[in-house]
C-alpha cells in the first residue's frame, strides 16, 4: 500500500517538476496541478497510511482506530486554495498572453 | 498622564492641522499651531516643582513588557530644560512663521510637519525607554525630511532633504543597534537603568561596539565632521525650519543624546579619542568654513556646526565643569542662533536675496531688526555681557585643563582660541557686510523695510534673553541650569560659577586674544571676502557633499546593476530550477548530514486493485507531462485522471470527506482549464520542431532533476508512511470532538470549530482570489489570434449558412440536445445535493466547502448546458452578494461568542428536532459552515462566470480590426 502510493507520489512530483520548468505557460499551470496532488496526498500520508479504517466518531468506534483527522482537515482546505490559485494562475497566464502576445512565461519568446 | 499629554498634544495638533488643508485660512493653522505649542510650554512649565532638585517625573505604561519594551516617559530637570527649549522656541517659531509663509504655500501642511516635529522631540527628550528613545529618533529624521523638503518643486530642497534623511538615516540605523547591544550589556532597556550601571557598561567587552554605535547616531544627527555636509544643504528649508530644526532642537539631539548617555558612557580613553578628535575637528573646520560662506544662511549653518563641535568637545572632555558647561551651551546657542536665522530670514524675505555680496547697508532700511542681529552676533562671537561669553569661557577654561594627556588635549587651547578668532570673524563679517558699507544697488525687491512687529517679536525676545542671561546669569538660568546639572550629574555635580567677571585669568586673556585676533582677521580678509567665490579656499571643490554623492550614485546605481546584470535573471525558468534545486536540496541535505538509511522496501500488502489505479494515475501524470506542450485538451483530460486516481486513494484510505471535495474541485478545475483553453494560441507540433543544442541540454538538465526530485519524493515519503504515526495532536481532537464540538465528523469539527480562525482566514483568502479573478477579467483583452469564434463554432456555423431551412445559430444550439436536458433538469436536483451535503457536514461526510463547490456545480451545468448567454438570461446569481454574506455571517457568528462572554468562534452545539426531517445538529458552527458555504459558492461561481463571459463579450481588439476593415 504504502510502496505504490509513494511511487505515485514520486512519479506525480517528477511530472509536476518537469513541467513547472517548461516554457508554455499552460505547461506551467498542468505542472503545478500535479506537483499540488502530490503534495497532498503526501501530507495525507503523514498521518498514517489505513484503510477500511472508521473516519467519523460513533457509538462503539475505538478512538485509537479512527483516522487521523487533522492531516485530512489539511488537505481539504488545500484543495480548495489550490483550485483558487489555479484559477488566478489561468487568468493571470490569460491576460499576459493578451497583453504580451505570446504564451512564454517570461512574457517574450527566448532567443534561441 | 502630564508627560503622556504633552507628548501627544503636538501629535494631535498635527492631525488637526492636516483636516484643515483643504481650507484656504493661512491664519487658523497657524493660531492653532501657536495655541498647541504654548499649551506645551505651559504644561512643561508646569512640571518644573517636580523637577527641582534632582526630582523625577515618570510614567510607565506597559507595550511588551516580555521584551522589555516600554512606554516609559521621564522628566527630570535636564529633560525639562530641553523640553522648555523646544516648546518655547517652538512657540516663537510658529508665530514668525505666521508671518514668513506666503499666501501660495500650502501652509497647514507646514504647521503640521511643524507640530508633529515639536512632538517627535519632546519624544525624544522625555523618553525613559531606549528603544522608545529610537524610535522617537527616527520620527525627527522623517520630520526634519519633510520639512526641508516642504517646498517640493525645488531640485536643491529635494536633494538637501534626501542627503540629511540619508546621512540621519544610517546615523539612527547605527543608533538602534547600539541602544540594543547596550540593552544587552545591561540587561534592561530601562533609561534609569542604563544610566546607573555606567561601570558595567565600561568593562563590558562590547563597549566599544556599544559606543561606536551610539556615537554614529549622535555625530550624524549634529553635524560633526565628517558627517557635516548635510547641515548647509538642509538649509534649503524655509528659514522657521532652519531657525527651529536645524539650529536650535533637532540638531541638538545628538549632544543631547551625548549629555544623556554621559553618566554612562564617557569617562574612558577610547570616549576621550573618539569624541574629542569629531568634536574638535568640527570645531575648527566648522569655524574655519563659516568664514568663506557668501549666503547668509549659509553662514549660520557653518556656525551651527561649528558650535555643536565645541558642545562635542567639551563633552568629551569627560569633566563635570565640561558638562555644565555643554549644558550652558546648548541654552545659550539656541537662543542667539535662532534669533540669527530668522533675522536672516527677515533680511531673505525683505531684499529677495541672502547673497552677502549683494547685501549692504541695510541698517538704514531695517534699523531695528539690524540692531537685534548685532547684539545676537555678539553673543555668537562671545563678546561679554551676553550668554555666549560666559559659556564660552568656561569652555576656555576647561581647555586649558589637562584631562587626558596627550597630544589632542594639549593642542586643545590653541585650537580653542584659533576657533574663537574664527567665530568673532564670521560674526563681524555677517554684521558688517549686511548692515554697513554703501548703499545696496541690484537687490531683487529694492525697497526693504521693517517687517511687522510680530513677525519681529521672537527675534526681540531671544535677544533680550542673550541678554538677561549675559548679564545675570545666576538670577535668570541658574536654578534652572543647576536642576539640569543635578539630574545629569547627580553626585558629581561640580561647584560652578555663573559669574560675568571672574578677575583676569587665562581664559579672559584667551577671549581677548580671540576678539582682537578675529577683528584683525576679518580686516586683513575683508575685501577677499566681499568677491570671493562660495566656499573656503582649498576646500571649494572638495566637499562632504560631492563624496556623498559619488558614494550613492556607486552604491545604489553601479554596484545595483552590477548585482542585477550578475546574480539576478527576469526570466521565470531559471528561478523555478533554482528554487526547485534548493527544495531537493533542503529535502536531502539534513538527511544526509543525519545519516539517512532508506527504508527497505517491503512488498508485502499490496493490493493488486489500488496497485493498477495507480498504474493509471502514473500514466496519467506522465501523460500529462508529456502532451501539455502541443495537445493541451489531451494533457487536461490526462490531469483529470491524475485528480480522480487521487480521489479514488482518498476513497480507499478512509478520508470521505478528501474525497468528496476532491471530486467536485476536479470538476471545476477542468470547467476552468477548459475555459481558459480557448484564449491560447494554436501550437503545431510541425511548425516549431528546431531544437538547438543548448536546449537540448536543458532539457536534459530539467529532465534530471524532476527525475531526482520525484525519486526524493518517493523515499520520503515512504521512509514517513512506514514510520509509526507517533500520538500527536490528533486523540486531543478525537476526543474533544464530540463532547465539546458537538460533531461526529471530527475532520469538519476541526475546520468550523477548534480551527474556525484558520478557516476564516481560508475564506477570506478565497474571496480575495475571486476578486482579483475578477478584477483582471475586467479588462482583460485577448491576443488577435484568438478574438475569432472557434473553429468548432465556425463549423457549425458555416453548415447553418449553407442550408436555407437552418438559421445561424441552429447547430449550436441544438449540440449535445439530450444531455443538456438532463443537465438543466439536474438543477434542483445538484442543489437539494450540496443542501444535504451542508447540513450533515457537521457528524457525516460533506460540510460547507463540499457543499459549496456542489451548489457552483449547480449553477455552471446550467452553463455548460444552454450556453452562457442563456444561463445569463435566465438566471441572475449575484456572486458578489453570496461571497459578502458568507463573509460576513462566519464572522458575525465568531464574534457571537463575545455576546456571551465567551473569545472569538466559541460554538455552542445542540440538537434540534424538525418534523419530517428529524434530528439535526443545530450548533452554532452550523451557521459558520453556512458562511464558508455562501463564500465557496460565491467565489467559484464569480470566477467561472466571469471567465465563460468573456466568450460573448465584443472585445477591444475586435473592434480596432473593424475599423481597420472599413478602412481599406
Amino acid at each position: 500500500m504504502e510502496l505504490v502510493l509513494s511511487i505515485g507520489i514520486g512519479i506525480m512530483t517528477g511530472s509536476g517538476v518537469w513541467l513547472i520548468l517548461r516554457p508554455r505557460t499552460y505547461q506551467v499551470i498542468i505542472g503545478l496541478s500535479l506537483l499540488s496532488y502530490a503534495v497532498n496526498l503526501f501530507i495525507f500520508g503523514v498521518g498514517g497510511v489505513k484503510s477500511n479504517a472508521a473516519p467519523l466518531l460513533g457509538e462503539g468506534v475505538d478512538i485509537s482506530t479512527v483516522t487521523d483527522p487533522v492531516p485530512h482537515a489539511l488537505v481539504l482546505t488545500a484543495i480548495v486554495i489550490g483550485f483558487a490559485t489555479t484559477a488566478l494562475f489561468l487568468v493571470v497566464l490569460l491576460a499576459a498572453r493578451g497583453l504580451t502576445g505570446t504564451d512564454h512565461v517570461d512574457g517574450r519568446e527566448q532567443p534561441k | 498622564m502630564i508627560l503622556v499629554l504633552l507628548v501627544c498634544l503636538p501629535f494631535a495638533g498635527s492631525l488637526a492641522a492636516t483636516i484643515l488643508l483643504r481650507t484656504d485660512s493661512r491664519i487658523l493653522a497657524a493660531r492653532m499651531s501657536g495655541v498647541v505649542s504654548f499649551a506645551a510650554l505651559l504644561l512643561t512649565a508646569a512640571l518644573y516643582p517636580a523637577v527641582r532638585d534632582g526630582g523625577k517625573v515618570r510614567l510607565d505604561l506597559e507595550w511588551l513588557p516580555q521584551l522589555g519594551l516600554n512606554v516609559t516617559l521621564r522628566m527630570d530637570g535636564f529633560a525639562w530644560l530641553f523640553a522648555m527649549l523646544i516648546t518655547g522656541i517652538g512657540c516663537l517659531v510658529v508665530l514668525y512663521a505666521r508671518y514668513y509663509m506666503s499666501e501660495e504655500d500650502p501652509v497647514p501642511r507646514f504647521f503640521s510637519f511643524l507640530l508633529a516635529f515639536m512632538g517627535s522631540m519632546l519624544g525624544i527628550v522625555l523618553s525613559g525607554n531606549i528603544i522608545l528613545l529610537s524610535v522617537f529618533w527616527e520620527l525627527t529624521s522623517i520630520f526634519s525630511f519633510l520639512l526641508i523638503s516642504y517646498w517640493h518643486n525645488n531640485a536643491a530642497a529635494r536633494d538637501g532633504a534626501r542627503m540629511a534623511l540619508t546621512i540621519t538615516g544610517i546615523g539612527g540605523f547605527c543608533l538602534l543597534a547600539g541602544l540594543l547591544v547596550l540593552g544587552h550589556i545591561v540587561g534592561s532597556y530601562d533609561l534609569d537603568v542604563v544610566l546607573a550601571s555606567g561601570d558595567q557598561i565600561k568593562a563590558h567587552p562590547l563597549y566599544l561596539t556599544a559606543l561606536v554605535l551610539i556615537l554614529m547616531g549622535a555625530l550624524t544627527k549634529s553635524a560633526q565632521v565628517p558627517f557635516h555636509f548635510w547641515l548647509p544643504n538642509a538649509m534649503a528649508a524655509p528659514t522657521p525650519v532652519s531657525a527651529y530644526l536645524h539650529s536650535a532642537t533637532m540638531v541638538k539631539a545628538g549632544v543631547f543624546l551625548l549629555v544623556r548617555f554621559w553618566p554612562a558612557l564617557s569617562g574612558t580613553y577610547e570616549w576621550f579619542m573618539l569624541v574629542g578628535i569629531a568634536g574638535i575637528s568640527t570645531l575648527i573646520l566648522g569655524a574655519y568654513f563659516a568664514m568663506f560662506q557668501q549666503d547668509l544662511k549659509g553662514l549660520l549653518a557653518y556656525s551651527t556646526i561649528s558650535h555643536l563641535g565645541l558642545i562635542t568637545t567639551l563633552l568629551s572632555l569627560g569633566s563635570p565643569v565640561a558638562a555644565v558647561a555643554a549644558i550652558f551651551h546648548m541654552m545659550n546657542h539656541a537662543t542667539f542662533k535662532a534669533s540669527l536665522f530668522m533675522a536672516a530670514g527677515i533680511i531673505d524675505h525683505e531684499t529677495g536675496t541672502r547673497d552677502m555680496r549683494r547685501l549692504s547697508g541695510l541698517l538704514k532700511y531695517l534699523p531695528i531688526t539690524g540692531t537685534l542681529a548685532m547684539v545676537a552676533s555678539a553673543a555668537m562671537a562671545g563678546v561679554p555681557l551676553l550668554n555666549g561669553f560666559i559659556s564660552k569661557e568656561m569652555f576656555f577654561a576647561e581647555a586649558v585643563e589637562t584631562h587626558a594627556d596627550s597630544v589632542l588635549d594639549r593642542i586643545l587651547p590653541y585650537i580653542a582660541v584659533l576657533a574663537g578668532a574664527f567665530s568673532v570673524a564670521y560674526s563681524l563679517r555677517f554684521i558688517h557686510m549686511v548692515f554697513f558699507g554703501p548703499e545696496p544697488t541690484d537687490l531683487p525687491k529694492p525697497k526693504p523695510h521693517e517687517p511687522p512687529h510680530w513677525m519681529r517679536f521672537p527675534i526681540e525676545f531671544l535677544v533680550l534673553a542673550c541678554l538677561v542671561v549675559g548679564i545675570i546669569p545666576s538670577l535668570s538660568i541658574g536654578p534652572f541650569l543647576h536642576s539640569a546639572v543635578v539630574s545629569v550629574l547627580g553626585d558629581r555635580t561640580p561647584e560652578y560659577s555663573l559669574a560675568v567677571w571672574h578677575g583676569i585669568n587665562t581664559p579672559l586673556i584667551m577671549s581677548v586674544i580671540a576678539l582682537v585676533g578675529g577683528v584683525a582677521l576679518y580686516a586683513v580678509m575683508k575685501d577677499y571676502l566681499a568677491k570671493c567665490d562660495d566656499g573656503p579656499p582649498l576646500f571649494r571643490h572638495l566637499g562632504g557633499q560631492r563624496i556623498f554623492e559619488r558614494v550613492l550614485v556607486t552604491v545604489s546605481w553601479k554596484w545595483a546593476r552590477w548585482m542585477e546584470s550578475r546574480l539576478g535573471t527576469r526570466n521565470l525558468q531559471p528561478q523555478l530550477r533554482l528554487i526547485a534545486a534548493a527544495g531537493l536540496l533542503a529535502g536531502v541535505l539534513p538527511l544526509y548530514i543525519a545519516g539517512f538509511a532508506p527504508t527497505p522496501l517491503a512488498f508485502d500488502g499490496i493490493d493488486p486493485i489500488f496497485a493498477a489505479v495507480w498504474c493509471v494515475g502514473a500514466f496519467c501524470a506522465l501523460g500529462a507531462a508529456y502532451q501539455a506542450k502541443y495537445h493541451r485538451l489531451a494533457a487536461l483530460v490526462l490531469l483529470g485522471g491524475a485528480g480522480i486516481t487521487t480521489c479514488i486513494t482518498f476513497v480507499w484510505l478512509s478520508a470521505p470527506d478528501l474525497a468528496i471535495t476532491q471530486l467536485v474541485v476536479e470538476i471545476v478545475t477542468t470547467v476552468l482549464l477548459l475555459l481558459g483553453l480557448r484564449w491560447l494560441p494554436k501550437r503545431s507540433e510541425k511548425v516549431d520542431n528546431s531544437v538547438t543544442f543548448s536546449a537540448r541540454s536543458r532539457r536534459f538538465r530539467d529532465f534530471l532533476l524532476a527525475i531526482s526530485c520525484g525519486f526524493g519524493m518517493f523515499v520520503f515519503s515512504y521512509a514517513i508512511m512506514k514510520q509509526p504515526v507517533p500520538d500527536a495532536i490528533a486523540s486531543y481532537f478525537l476526543e474533544k470532538a464530540y463532547t465539546e464540538g458537538g460533531g461526529r465528523n471530527v475532520v469538519n469539527v476541526i475546520l468550523v470549530d477548534f480551527r474556525g480562525f484558520d478557516t476564516l482566514g481560508e475564506i477570506a483568502v478565497l474571496a480575495i482570489v475571486a476578486l482579483t479573478v475578477f478584477a483582471l477579467l475586467r479588462r482583460f483583452r485577448p491576443a488577435p489570434d484568438s478574438v475569432d469564434k472557434p473553429e468548432q463554432q465556425r463549423i457549425q456555423n458555416a453548415y447553418d449558412a449553407e442550408r436555407p431551412e437552418r438559421s445561424a445559430g441552429d447547430t449550436v444550439r441544438d449540440y449535445l440536445l439530450v444531455p443538456s436536458v438532463i443537465m438543466q433538469w439536474m438543477f434542483p436536483v445538484i442543489i437539494t445535493f450540496s443542501i444535504y451535503l451542508l447540513l450533515r457536514g457537521h457528524d457525516l461526510p460533506g460540510g460547507g466547502f463540499a457543499a459549496g463547490i456542489t451548489m457552483a456545480i449547480a449553477f455552471l451545468l446550467q452553463y455548460l448546458a444552454g450556453g452562457v448567454r442563456w444561463a445569463e438570461d435566465r438566471l441572475r446569481i449575484l456572486p458578489l452578494r453570496w461571497m459578502g454574506i458568507g463573509l460576513l455571517m462566519a464572522a458575525l457568528t465568531g464574534m457571537g461568542a463575545w455576546l456571551f462572554g465567551y473569545p472569538f468562534l466559541t460554538t455552542y452545539s445542540q440538537y434540534i428536532e424538525l418534523p419530517f426531517i428529524g434530528k439535526i445538529p443545530a450548533a452554532t458552527a452550523l451557521l459558520f459552515d453556512l458562511g464558508v458555504f455562501s463564500l465557496v459558492v460565491g467565489a467559484t461561481v464569480l470566477i467561472l462566470i466571469a471567465l465563460a463571459h468573456q466568450s460573448i463579450r465584443t472585445h477591444r481588439v475586435r473592434g480596432l480590426e473593424a475599423t481597420k476593415a472599413e478602412e481599406t
